[in-house]
């Protein structure tokens, strides 16, 4: 057993966080919302010259065919960045929908350009309220008619893969008369979803069928992992904040009501890093522990996140509730990291069902 | 990062699992099975004599001194699949395997690790705990039990004082003990650490009756009790650095367990809930199973990634009790769900249901598991301090001499 992250993981997670650092700070933020951006294209740009884009997909289109477990250490970094860039729709679910579930000319067409940042994709899998994972929208005759919502990052992205009838996937360029798309009032201002209307859109069919729980249960150690960067975040940001504001005479960190609330917080940060190496581990050699490691890592993932953006907040007091600081950001990212690809419940259920014996599997 | 073992560990984990599948099984104990206590510290001290004849007993201590001399991540391996076995280890071996061989080969001398080590064990000697006292619990370094020279000039030192909470004290042949030398210095300073013969004349210890039914602790008094010097590890004044080393030990020994989430899903899955279904169907306790294994899974790959930093030589330090903080509450948590569970059965079930008996039984250990080893709150003072570096408590004691403290 050796259950760390090896030396070159660890390297291309500093290398992460120092892109992230030089790029993201926090006014740049501040100054993407207040231009109503989509997304930081020049951060975008720079992710695609580390190729950290291509991270995961195999070489022989064009990216480093890298693992889960480094590209885990990136989402980490970009969580912790709070990053407004479409990484989990263009890299972590459709590139890899594509990889899983793609013909040889869609991989060819595709996944080069998505590894260099040239193309931008998108996976639009829900219908509204109802079932997270809705599949309504459907071919005719070649012709896909039906409505997605919300579709993170779809303003920008060149391409989509759409979950349809049947359970299957298509490819739709986004680019053509019969789509049209929809900015929705988004709950994180750094992550813009859309609504998508197809009335007869040209859509390519992908040959591979029964790839969607794989699909989200990478994704989901993926997202895993990004939470996790996001509330290790923000437990520094509560420490660093709380050592340095006096009160009473002395630091709000001295305050066992504080050290109490914040060590919470690093105990259940660290229980779901753990269960998010499990996940990566799980996701690169061994696909039969991956369902039960997924939920897992997805529902401590929630857990930590939702504990350390709030008792952030709570911590900087009325300043923490002003656009000037910055905890909103990780406030409302918590928000829609918690709902997106199927919330607690969802998870809980998956989570259930992958447990040895079948009577488990009763509800 | 691999989860699984490399050859070699497969190798050992294999040849561990053979030799257990031919000695373990002599000692299994029956599952639910209540036995005399001195019953129980016999068989424990049975399979401790198994083991060292197996050559499984000390495993990451050195060769020289009875072990084998190999490393933590073995030590794990083996343990795991011992735990598959309902054996007869409890506090009556481990308080010598892991807390007092830990101070002794650390901080002892060449003379005591010879006398102690091997026939600790070899299970020739079991050992208690004599820390806590009735005013010094989180706050250890206030103990008031005391050690003077004796004035015949043999170097041998008079104790007097009340310890508590001292697991198989009554059973025990040995204790290790930490005691106040000089209270003209600030508390931390003024202790001393010592090994004691149970059987030493001035010795009484009465059993406590616990919320469980059992009486596993004890009060320990100790009346004019002599101990000669070669009993004292460390220098005098230094027994603050040896209860650290014994504390570090404990912390690491009582990490995450498998704690029947499992066993309990299937007892929900198999139980109706009069709606044609099962008690599985209800959302809530869905989610508070799903909750429960994400935690459990969480703690055990937590304590996986702190093996590997022992393995490394890395020390934990206080991330090592993050593990017991969450395992405790949780484990709580769900042996109070699977009351719930059972429904009225849960609070008072047929004779023979020993299930819901232990689950009883757990449910109400739980709540010492939150205090014994480092409080709730003490654990996450040191965490918040030595993980996240926030300020220390405020301390009116520090630098008063420990005779000047009121109280």
């Amino acid at each position: 057993m050796n259950f760390d992250l090896s030396d070159e993981q660890k390297m291309l997670g500093e290398q992460a966080r120092a892109l992230f650092a030089d790029m993201t700070p926090f006014d740049r933020l501040r100054t993407l919302i207040d231009s109503g951006a989509e997304w930081d294209e020049p951060l975008w740009r720079a992710l695609a010259d580390m190729g950290f884009l291509g991270a995961a997909i195999p070489e022989e289109y064009g990216g480093l065919g890298l693992g889960a477990l480094d590209l885990g250490v990136i989402m980490e970094a970009l969580g912790a960045a709070n990053a407004a860039v479409p990484f989990m729709s263009s890299i972590v679910l459709a590139a890899e929908a594509i990889r899983l579930a793609g013909s040889e000319a869609q991989k060819a067409a595709w996944l080069p350009k998505l590894a260099s940042g040239d193309a931008i994709a998108t996976f639009a899998y829900a219908e509204g309220p109802g079932p997270v994972f809705a599949t309504g929208a459907g071919l005719k005759g070649g012709k896909l008619t039906g409505s997605k919502s919300p579709v993170a990052d779809a303003g920008i992205a060149d391409i989509a893969i759409v979950l349809v009838a049947g359970g299957g996937f298509v490819l739709v360029e986004l680019d053509q008369p019969g789509v049209k798309r929809t900015k929705l009032d988004s709950f994180d201002q750094l992550r813009p979803h859309f609504r998508i209307d197809f009335d007869g859109a040209v859509a390519e069919p992908m040959p591979g069928v029964g790839k969607l729980d794989r699909l989200i249960d990478q994704a989901a150690v993926q997202a895993a992992f990004e939470a996790v960067g996001a509330a290790e975040a923000c437990l520094h940001m509560a420490r660093d904040y709380a050592m340095e504001r006096q009160i009473f005479g002395r630091p709000l960190g001295g305050f066992q009501a504080i050290k109490h609330k914040l060590a919470d917080v690093a105990v259940a940060t660290e229980l779901a890093r753990s269960n998010a190496y499990y996940g990566g581990w799980a996701a690169e050699s061994s696909a039969d522990d991956l369902p039960a490691a997924a939920a897992a890592a997805r529902l401590s993932g929630i857990k930590c996140l939702e504990m350390a953006a709030r008792e952030n907040l709570q911590v900087h007091g009325g300043i923490g509730y002003t656009f000037e600081a910055n905890c909103h950001f990780y406030y409302r990212r918590e928000r829609m990291l918690a709902v997106y690809l199927g919330n607690r419940g969802f998870w809980a259920d998956r989570l259930l069902n992958a447990q040895p014996g079948s009577q488990v599997k009763a509800a | 990062m691999d989860f699984n073992d490399s050859p070699e560990e497969a190798a050992f984990r294999a040849e561990a699992r053979a030799w257990l599948a031919a000695h373990a099984p002599v000692h299994e104990l029956p599952v639910g099975a209540k036995m005399p206590d001195t019953e129980e510290a016999d068989r424990g001290r049975a399979w401790m004599r198994e083991l060292y004849a197996g050559g499984w007993s000390g495993l990451t201590f050195p060769k020289a001194l009875g072990g084998r001399g190999l490393s933590g991540i073995e030590a794990v391996i083996f343990a795991e699949e011992e735990g598959k076995y309902h054996l007869p280890k409890g506090p009556f071996t481990s308080i010598g395997t892991g807390m007092a061989l830990p101070v002794i080969a650390k901080h002892g001398n060449d003379e005591q690790r010879a006398r102690f080590i091997e026939a600790t064990l070899k299970g020739d000697i079991t050992w208690c705990q004599l820390f806590s006292e009735p005013a010094a619990g989180s706050d250890l370094a206030g103990l008031r039990t005391k050690a003077v020279r004796a004035d015949d000039g043999s170097g041998d030192w008079i104790v007097n004082g009340q310890k508590v909470w001292s697991s198989w004290a009554h059973l025990t042949d040995w204790g290790i003990l930490v005691v106040r030398t000089d209270p003209t210095v600030p508390k931390h300073k003024g202790l001393t650490f010592f090994v004691v013969d149970m059987k030493t004349p001035g010795i009484e210890t009465r059993p406590i009756r616990q919320i469980s039914g059992a009486s596993e602790f004890n009060e320990t008094f100790l009346t004019d009790v002599r101990i000669p010097d070669a009993n004292r590890l460390g220098a005098e004044g230094e027994g603050w650095a040896c209860c650290m080393t014994v504390l570090m030990g404990e912390r690491l020994g009582s990490g995450a367990h498998r704690s029947g989430v499992e066993p309990l899903l299937d007892f929900a899955a198999a139980t109706p809930d009069g709606h044609g279904g099962t008690m599985l169907d209800d959302r809530s306790i869905r989610q508070q199973f799903a909750e429960a294994l994400a935690e459990e899974q969480g703690e055990r790959f937590f304590q996986a990634r702190l093996r590997t930093m022992v393995s490394k030589g890395e020390n934990p330090g206080a991330l090592a009790g993050m593990v017991k903080l969450a395992y405790a509450s949780r484990y709580q948590k769900t042996n109070g769900l699977a009351l719930e569970l059972r429904g009225l059965a849960g609070i008072a079930p047929e004779a023979g249901d020993t299930a819901t008996g232990d689950v009883q039984y757990d449910y109400i250990y739980s709540t010492v598991m939150r205090i014994a080893g480092g409080a709730d709150e003490v654990l996450r003072n040191q965490i918040a301090e030595r993980v996240l570096g926030m300020p220390g408590e405020v301390r009116m004691d520090k630098d008063v001499p420990f005779e000047k403290l009121n109280g």
